[in-house]
Order: structure tokens, then C-alpha cells, then sequence
């Protein structure tokens, strides 16, 4: 590396660098500003935040908790139903991903190209453009108001698929496959014993990703859960957007959102590294 | 890859069949069934007017005709495109200079981990949870305007969603915090498959890396950012939960921010199923086409 500042026509490398800097932690404060915001407020009194906005935390975090515990939203029973939707999303979705990843890259049979192919097709037809359908035959199922509608179709999951079998490609020889079997594993036993173990890694990231958008989904739950006792955290907090708002007290609110959204931070916070490589590997190489 | 051999091998093939049941079987029932009757439902006149059910009766291409020549669904189209391209083309070119910096060996920027995980974290943020905290933050009492206020930069309290370009722009900026993290990691990855030596090359020959950039990277980033635009779209397309939550399902001021799933969603609750069926048939002739030309990019790439 004998290239010193030779680059006169451009930027020197200390400039370039001290710009990249800069522009990047603009970019940061940008999308930490608001939940420095929301946290702070979080801790402010009704009273305080009225009187305008200060940076400072106030002492009020667990009395606006303990009036929203009381209040008429069903913050608590809304996180057990959709831990319960996004925990079952996620171990479904990954094992059964795995599973058809598993039987396109295995085995030789005729309609293998078919399906293949057939799943990358279908793989960004969003679930809205059939929501109509979906929810005329959760109604004629009496599926109504239940976890299963939500729960169940993560089974089929291309974009998960196509992670999996990408992963399978580049991790998983064929080789090992064969030697389960010549050890006399059957076909079933040698998926479970021997490919999952191998396939860990991708199916934690998936895992992570099918808990997070299941957590997150408002469209489809908000169609299919009516009674108070089933909803979800997203449509309880657009139910509060939608109530009369000038009757709750503001730090409540932002402390529902912040409860909202705390689990998928701190889980986040915790993994980052596996999920911001996990970003890179499931997308198409260019 | 290596041709099976005879015999015993065959008796295992069948197993890939049996590995693909789970799959096929709930597709078929949860989403080609739902798809079948949305289709079959868009021909049909089926809805309620007051407490009578009109339907179903058979129209034909009556609700097709209606949905495209009343005129909404066309302005929400066009709120829809408006908002996406306020969101995406700063998207894309903030990306890009984060993709590029991040991706320079020349630079050997610190913290690189930190800032990528601050800028993937919105990403995974409930988009309904999101837009609430903007609606609080950006109401007319709220704290952006009361930290505008004392700074002295606004005299009195900015109506930001009364007026319609600062809710699109709302909207927009929203939609750009959720994705731009995203985007600068897939095209990370691109420019690190990019072979260094093209641009050492073009620096000995006196280059610029702003040369470099637009002579070398740019155009061998062409396919993974057609790839890019193109899912993009498709999920703009999807814009719901932002402007849902924040307006209030409304769309206002004036259904200047209502998007065409709110559209579909406010039919979905009508039970309006001849008219909704019709507009998501639309819809998914849209993103089907947009869809193709993203499955020849993906196949193209993965079946070698």
C-alpha cells in the first residue's frame, strides 16, 4: 500500500473520512432522536408534559405503568396473544421452511423444478391482494377471533424457504446425507437429527425474523381478532390512536408504545450481529 | 450437480414429496383458495347498504368498470406513488453513500458495527407503534413543535398534519427510517462483491473516488439496485400500518395520504366484497407483473 495522498484531484482521505463521520452520526442521532424522546417521555408526568419538552427524565415511569395496568386497554392479555401468535409464527414457520428447503435440495423427483420455481413466483404476492378470501374462509372455518388463521399459514412461507435453501446450498452437502444413510437413519430421523443441527444458524436468524414480523403485523390480526380479550399489541395501539385522545393521559400513552416495542429492541440489541449478516445472506447476490 | 444413480435411490426420491406436504397443503388452503375466491368474488355484486345485503349477484366486469372509472382509485394510486418515491429516493441515495463508505477499505471507518445496527434497529420497529409515537411527537401540542417553539426556530406550533405535503412528507420520512437500513446493507453487499482491483486500477490511472464511484460501482450495482427498486415498489404498494395508524385510517387532510390497501381495507370492513375483490384482483395483477421481473433477477442469480 504505497497509494499516499496521490488523489489530489478528490477529497484527501482524512477530509473524505471526517465527512463519513459526520454524516454518519446525523444518521444516527436521526433514528435514535425519537426513542430518546419516547423514553423520556415515558417518564414524565400528564402535568409535565403539557408544560412542553424537556431532555431530561422525570420520576413518573411507574405510575403511568401502574395507570395503564388499570386503565381500560388490555395491555397485558395483548402481549400474551401475540408472544403466543409470534412464538408459534416463528417455530412453525422455521421447522416447516426447513423441511420443503430440505425436500428441493435432497432429492431428485419430477416436480421438483416445478415447485421450485413455483415458490419463487409466488414468493412477493403480498398476503394483502387475498386478505378478502383469507377472510371469508376464516369466517365459513369459524376460525374467527382465533390464533390458528394466524398461526398455521406461516407454514408456507417462501421468502423463508428461499433462506433456507440458499443456506442449504452453500452448508449442506450432499455427502452427509448419504453417510445417515449407509448408518441406517431414515429419511425423517436424518432431517431431524443431522440436517437441523446444521441448518442452526439460519434457522435462528429466520426465527428471529418470521417472531418480529408476526409481533408486528397489524393488517391481517386486525381482521380476523374482534373480541377485547384476543387482540394483539398493534391493533391495541391503533385502537388508543383512534379513541378519544385528549381523554388519556399522554405519559400512559407513550409508555404502551415503549412496552410495545421493547421486547423486539432488546432481543435485537442482544443479536444484532447475527441479524445484520442475516440481512445480507438471504438476499440475492449481485 | 451429480445425476442419481438406479435403483435404491428412487425409493428415497419419494421422500421429497413427502417433505413437501406441509407446504403445499397449507398454500393451497390458506392462500390459493383465498386468492380462487377473491377472484370469484370480483364478479359479483355483494355488499350492504344500510341493514339490507344487496347480492350476491353476478355482474360480470361491472365492479372492475366501477372501481377504475370513479376516480379514487386513482388518486389513491397516485398518494401511494407519491409517498414511495418520497421515501425512496433519499432512500436510495443515502444508501448508496452509506454502502459506499462502509464498503471503502480506504476509509477504515470506526464503530462500523454500531451504526449499522442504530440504522438497521427502525426496521424491526412495529410500524403501527411507530406512527403512534409520530403522531404524539408531531401533534400540534406535541414535543417537536414545543422543542421548535422554544428554540425560537417556529413562532407558534406547526399544524404538521393538517397540511398535506408535511403529511406526505410524513409519511414518507417514516417509511425512509424503516428502510434505508435495510438497503445499505444489501447493497453492502453488492459493492463488496465488487473485484477491487477494477477500482485500484482506475485509481493508479489518477481516478477519483468520486469517479470511481460513478464509472466503476454504479454501473456494476445496476442489477442488485434494479433488484432493489423493484422490491421496493412492491412493498410501497403494501403502504398500510404508517398511514393507517397515523391519520387515523382517514387519510386525511383532504385523503391526501389515504394509500391503496387503506382503500381495500376500509371495503374489507364494509364487507363491500364485490368492489374489494375487484380493486385486490388489481392489485394483484400489479404486483404479479412487478413480481416476474423480480423472480427473473432472483433465478437468474440462484439457478446456475
Amino acid at each position: 500500500m504505497n497509494r499516499k495522498q496521490e488523489v489530489s484531484k478528490g477529497l484527501n482521505i482524512h477530509a473524505q473520512r471526517t465527512i463519513a463521520y459526520i454524516v454518519l452520526v446525523l444518521i444516527s442521532f436521526l433514528c435514535l432522536f425519537w426513542f430518546y424522546v419516547l423514553i423520556i417521555n415515558a417518564t414524565r408526568s400528564k402535568g409535565e408534559l403539557t408544560q412542553g419538552f424537556s431532555p431530561f427524565p422525570s420520576k413518573y415511569l411507574l405510575q403511568n405503568w401502574k395507570g395503564l395496568l388499570n386503565g381500560t386497554q388490555p395491555i397485558l392479555s395483548g402481549l400474551v396473544n401475540s408472544l403466543t401468535i409470534s412464538v408459534f409464527s416463528a417455530v412453525l414457520c422455521t421447522y416447516f421452511s426447513a423441511m420443503t428447503a430440505y425436500a428441493i435440495h435432497a432429492y431428485n423427483f419430477k416436480m421438483k423444478k416445478f415447485m421450485y420455481t413455483f415458490i419463487l413466483m409466488v414468493m412477493m404476492i403480498p398476503s394483502q391482494v387475498t386478505a378478502l378470501g383469507f377472510v371469508q374462509l376464516v369466517s365459513k372455518m369459524k376460525l374467527e377471533d382465533s390464533f390458528i388463521p394466524l398461526i398455521v399459514p406461516t407454514i408456507a412461507a417462501p421468502v423463508t424457504f428461499f433462506y433456507m435453501k440458499q443456506y442449504m446450498d452453500s452448508t449442506l452437502p450432499l455427502s452427509l446425507i448419504e453417510a445417515a444413510r449407509i448408518d441406517g437413519s431414515g429419511e425423517f430421523r436424518t432431517f431431524n437429527s443431522i440436517v437441523l443441527p446444521v441448518m442452526k444458524p439460519a434457522i435462528a436468524v429466520q426465527a428471529i425474523f418470521t417472531f418480529v414480523s408476526s409481533w408486528n403485523n397489524y393488517f391481517t390480526p386486525a381482521l380476523i381478532l374482534h373480541s377485547d380479550n384476543k387482540k394483539t399489541l398493534p391493533i391495541l395501539i391503533a385502537q388508543l390512536r383512534s379513541a378519544d385522545f385528549l381523554k388519556f393521559d399522554m405519559g400512559q400513552v407513550y409508555v404502551m408504545i415503549a412496552f410495545s416495542i421493547l421486547p423486539v429492541v432488546v432481543v435485537y440489541l442482544l443479536l444484532s450481529k447475527f441479524i445484520v449478516q442475516g440481512v445480507t445472506m438471504g438476499s440475492v447476490k449481485g | 450437480m451429480s445425476k442419481v444413480k438406479r435403483g435404491k435411490v428412487v425409493s428415497y426420491n419419494k421422500w421429497g414429496y413427502i417433505f413437501l406436504i406441509p407446504f403445499v397443503v397449507v398454500y393451497l388452503i390458506f392462500q390459493m383458495i383465498p386468492l380462487l375466491s377473491t377472484i370469484y368474488n370480483s364478479f359479483f355484486e355483494n355488499y350492504r347498504s344500510g341493514l339490507t345485503q344487496i347480492g350476491p349477484n353476478f355482474v360480470g366486469l361491472q365492479n372492475y368498470k366501477t372501481i377504475l372509472t370513479n376516480g379514487d382509485v386513482w388518486v389513491y394510486a397516485q398518494n401511494t406513488i407519491i409517498m414511495w418515491l418520497m421515501g425512496f429516493i433519499p432512500q436510495i441515495i443515502v444508501s448508496l453513500l452509506l454502502g459506499a463508505w462502509f464498503s471503502n477499505p480506504r476509509l477504515r471507518l470506526k464503530f462500523q458495527a454500531f451504526f449499522k445496527t442504530v440504522i438497521y434497529l427502525p426496521n424491526l420497529i412495529m410500524a403501527s407503534a411507530f406512527a403512534m409515537l409520530f403522531f404524539t411527537l408531531f401533534s400540534d401540542i406535541g414535543p417537536i413543535n414545543s422543542i421548535l417553539v422554544q428554540l425560537g426556530i417556529l413562532d407558534e406550533p406547526y399544524k404538521f398534519l393538517s397540511n398535506v405535503w408535511s403529511a406526505r412528507g410524513l409519511v414518507a420520512f417514516m417509511n425512509f427510517l424503516m428502510w434505508f437500513g435495510n438497503t445499505t446493507i444489501l447493497l453492502m453487499a453488492g459493492m463488496m462483491g465488487i473485484d477491487t482491483s477494477l477500482s485500484e486500477a482506475a485509481e493508479v490511472d489518477g481516478a477519483t473516488s468520486t469517479q470511481v464511484f460513478f464509472k466503476i460501482t454504479l454501473p456494476l450495482l445496476k442489477p442488485i439496485l434494479v433488484y432493489v427498486m423493484i422490491t421496493s415498489l412492491i412493498g410501497g404498494l403494501q403502504m398500510f400500518d404508517v398511514p393507517q395508524v397515523l391519520t387515523n385510517a382517514t387519510g386525511d387532510p383532504m385523503r391526501s395520504t389515504m394509500t391503496l390497501i387503506m382503500y381495500l381495507n376500509k371495503h374489507l370492513y364494509s364487507k363491500n366484497y364485490g368492489l374489494g375483490g375487484a380493486l385486490s384482483v388489481v392489485l394483484f395483477i400489479i404486483t404479479g407483473v412487478l413480481s416476474l421481473l423480480v423472480f427473473n433477477f432472483t433465478n437468474k442469480k440462484s439457478v446456475k
